[in-house]
């Protein structure tokens, strides 16, 4: 006889009943936990919420004054009738799978993660489980990621080539992840600018005890006469914006998973691409759900409709549930759209 | 392959015309010779002849990828381009070795009428071997299609600047039908080959007047005409060849069989300039688009097609007579000299003068204008009395005053993500009018919004889909546009009974409520009044 599901889906959000909890809802609830900083799945309006330790004094940085607990990456906790912990997702620093375990039955939230280790946020670990909810972003098979340090190279070359020609080189990347992993993956050429959004993020992981190198924030009076040859990072709204003109002639890149494709990269008008995701890439979603070992697998935002019967071909029980998530998916599309973070 | 691959990763890495150019440059003093002749052909739209079919390619990339087919429509329908799908789509490459362009096209033609099994050998060897993007090169030289954001013009430029040679020469001898198998780089820049009889001369294209013509100045030193609805053309008559070219630089002159004659009364050394229509020879007038439309699929024409929409050549221009070029002679002289030209012939010919628009003013012009519609012409067409026949694009000499589209206010039905630059934006749109209390969708539009604007639909349709059929999403009957369009005909393949020309989104009405949209009623009565 089948039982209760351990977690539904409802226009709030994904839903614990046992446990009367949320999961990333994007409707004010009384009890929240989180996977992770991102606004698509850290909204405001709760009344309570959980998360890592790590992930706690980004969100509270942008939500401002809330009622939150953290909790330890492997801790149990009871809630009601449900036991949570939280895993490693690999996604952004902090970031965290979310497993629910329900008198032996292990339903798991994936958040949003990547399997590949980057060096700065915590490895993706897989939980064994029975039912996983993946997200799909990149869940079609052009998108297959080459190992982050090769990328990281072109990185390098590309700024290195750009300060020999006297050019800044601005990166256009999510300020909460992204930026401070290609700070930190990146090699040594020269100064490190940073648009203020993403030094808030820099300050708050560092204090963290987070490893990043040395950046500047490119306030007044910091430009490209000042630090000949820097490399600036910045969000993808400030590329082209009048705040980029101020380091002189310069070269613009955007890093993203979307830039594997060309239609869109010309799209940007940009000239450079560095395909660098902090979601899984297509074998990526695959090798996850493997290791999880679980029978029935929801996917919640992406390329969900392919992806789904994919894995049905591959003999799981695959569902699609609609979530709002993704809507900052690499800015995948808001583009000129987005207001400039300040 | 080496130097082709990054000639276009530096083409495809910028969009500045002067770094474009400069690697254009650098290739073209750099690269080798046969090299050199392919780019020049596969950037001006040849290509080597097919050896593989779009569906072979999909197949074995499919398989190669150990992948359901499916999924790779999938995938293709994401990118929106098949070369590059197959590209990315593959495993990465175990050793990559790189031939030269010339050797890769070579294989490639030695591959056609190949049994299946040798050719889908040699395919996937190819791809096992080379790195993503000449892959995805490799795959274009098989698909055709080449876009890199080099115009003719820019190429022609930077093939100037390394050979030497004469822009304008230059620009005259990449036209027409020259193949890089039958020929080599330097007697194509030398003008040393065969086929230049038939060659075309590049047209002169108008820009756009936005405003209307006042800031022109004195309207005694302008030359005014319709713009036809139609088929720009080139005629071409040299000793013992006919030639038609479209402005597409397409051969059609086999399409057009009534024009087969105007070699026994045109002059050898004869190129004219004009506009081909289907023509109602008892009023003298063109007949609509869409019948000349039935016949430019064709390649040859039935019977009943050739008597229900005959076609005929309004002569705009006169670009070379008795043999010499008189691009250089002002259009007032080269007019003069066509009327006298087509004067001399016979009445009954498929070949007559574009009529001047009289004038004496600009408000004059205006109301010329406003005529247009019942011509069945597009507007008026502005040159200056003193312009040369110059190459391409060139403003302030000529200029085309369009009529202002027909328009009408619709609700988006469905919603579906374009292709290239727009890959995963919601672009491509269905649009309803009401009928009674019922949507009935009426055409489909891609363009005329800004990109802020796709991006914002783009994230409305995402939260706001209610059905999906593959790609495509059934959206909330919500959103209302102005669509604009040049003309209106019946269709009975449409639900609505009427088909479009040119519709396009002029704006998003975010102030028009779905309930003041216009009905079906209004399109039905502007057809009538067109017809009429």
């Amino acid at each position: 006889m089948a039982r209760d599901p351990v977690l539904t889906f409802t226009d709030r959000g994904i839903y614990c009943p046992a446990g009367d909890f949320f999961i990333d809802p994007w409707r004010p609830v009384d009890r929240a936990l989180i996977t992770h900083g991102h606004s698509d799945h850290a909204r405001w309006g709760h009344r309570r919420y959980l998360a890592t330790h790590q992930a706690l004094p980004v969100i509270r940085h942008r939500l401002g004054q809330i009622d939150a607990q953290g909790i330890a990456y492997g801790e149990n906790l009871r809630i009601g009738g449900v036991t949570v912990s939280f895993h490693p997702a690999g996604h952004i620093p902090g970031s965290a799978q979310i497993a629910v375990d329900r008198e032996g039955e292990v339903w798991v939230v994936s958040g949003d993660y990547k399997v590949e280790a980057d060096g700065l946020a915590e490895a993706f670990e897989p939980v064994p489980c029975h039912a996983f909810i993946s997200e799909c972003t990149f869940g079609l098979p052009i998108f297959r990621w080459r190992p982050q340090a090769q990328v990281m190279d072109d990185i390098t070359r590309w700024w290195a080539a750009n300060a020999a020609a006297g050019k800044a080189s601005i990166l256009g990347a999510y300020s909460l992840g992204k930026a401070q992993r290609l700070l930190a993956g990146v090699g040594p050429v020269g100064p490190i600018l940073t648009h203020g959004a993403v030094e808030e993020v820099n300050d708050i992981l560092r204090h963290q005890g987070y490893s990043l190198p040395h950046t500047i924030r490119a306030g007044q009076g910091v430009d490209g006469k000042t630090h000949p040859g820097a490399l600036v990072i910045a969000p993808p709204s400030a590329l082209g914006s009048a705040w980029a003109r101020k380091f002189g002639p310069a070269d613009e890149a955007f890093a993203s998973g979307w830039m594997a494709v060309r239609g869109i990269r010309r799209r940007r008008a940009l000239g450079t691409g560095f395909v660098v995701s902090d979601h899984a890439d297509f074998p990526g979603l695959l090798s996850a759900i493997r290791a999880t070992g679980c029978e029935k697998v929801f996917v919640t935002h992406g390329y969900t409709a392919p992806f789904r019967r994919f894995l049905a071909e591959q003999g799981y029980d695959a569902g699609i549930v609609a979530t709002e998530y993704g809507e900052e998916a690499e800015d995948a599309v808001a583009s000129s759209a987005e207001p400039v973070e300040s | 392959m080496k130097d082709f691959a990054t000639l276009f990763a530096a083409l495809d890495g910028t969009t500045k015309t002067t770094v474009k150019l400069a690697a254009l440059t650098h290739y073209f003093r750099t690269a080798a010779e046969d090299d050199k002749l392919w780019t020049i052909a596969l950037l001006s739209g040849r290509r080597p002849k097919r050896a593989v079919t779009a569906t072979e390619l999909r197949a074995w990339a499919a398989e190669a990828a150990g992948l359901p087919l499916w999924l790779f429509e999938e995938s293709y329908a994401m990118v929106g381009d098949l070369a590059e799908t197959i590209a990315l789509i593959l495993p990465t490459a175990e050793a990559e070795e790189t031939p030269s362009l010339s050797d890769t096209i070579r294989a490639l033609m030695a591959l056609t009428g190949q049994p299946v099994e040798a050719r889908k050998t040699a395919i996937l060897g190819s791809w096992g071997r080379l790195g993503t993007t000449e892959r995805f090169l490799f795959n274009k030289l098989i698909t055709g299609g080449f876009r890199m954001g080099v115009s003719q013009g820019l190429m022609t430029r930077a093939l100037s600047t390394a050979t030497g040679v004469d822009e304008a020469a230059l620009a005259h001898r990449l036209m027409g039908n020259w193949q890089p198998a039958t020929t080599t780089f330097q007697s194509l820049i030398r003008d040393e080959g065969e086929g230049n009889a038939s060659r075309p001369y590049p047209f002169a294209l108008a820009s756009p007047l936005e405003e209307g013509p006042e800031a022109l100045g004195d309207p005694t030193n302008w030359h005014a005409e319709w713009k036809w609805d139609g088929i720009r053309g080139q005629l071409i008559h040299r000793p013992g060849l006919l030639a038609l070219w479209s402005r597409g630089e397409e051969l059609i002159t086999d399409r057009f069989p009534e024009f087969a004659p105007l070699a026994d009364f045109l002059p050898p050394g004869t190129v004219i300039d004009g506009e081909v229509l289907a023509w109602d020879h008892a009023a003298q007038r063109p007949l609509p688009f869409a019948d000349l439309q039935k016949r430019i699929g064709r390649k040859t024409v039935p019977k009943k097609l050739l008597q229900e929409a005959p076609a005929h050549l309004l002569a705009y221009d006169l670009l070379e007579d008795g043999g010499r070029d008189l691009r250089a002679t002002p259009f007032v002289e080269r007019q003069a000299r066509l009327a006298a030209l087509l004067a001399a012939l016979p009445g009954d010919l498929p070949l007559s003068l574009s009529p001047p628009v009289t004038f004496g003013d600009w408000a004059d012009l205006a109301a010329a204008r406003q005529t247009a519609r019942d011509r069945l012409a597009e507007g008026i067409m502005l040159k200056r009395k003193e312009s040369s026949y110059f190459t391409g694009r060139k403003r302030g000499d000529w200029w085309k005053w369009k009529l202002d589209p027909f328009t009408v206010d619709a609700v988006m039905l469905y919603a579906q993500a374009g292709h290239g630059r727009r890959a995963n934006l919601y672009t491509d749109f269905t649009f309803a009018v009401r009928d009674g209390n019922a949507l009935v969708p009426f055409t489909k539009a891609y363009s005329g919004l800004t990109d802020a604007e796709f991006a914002e639909i783009t994230r409305w349709v995402q939260k706001n889909t209610l059905e999906r059929f593959g790609p495509v999403r059934r959206v909330p009957p919500e959103l209302v546009f102005e669509i604009g369009f040049e003309g209106i005909q019946e269709s009975p393949r449409h639900k609505s009974g009427i088909a479009l020309r040119f519709p396009r989104m002029i704006r998003w009405r975010r102030d028009k409520p779905v309930d003041e949209i216009d009905t079906l009623d209004s399109l039905r009565d502007l057809l009538r009044a067109t017809r009429a």
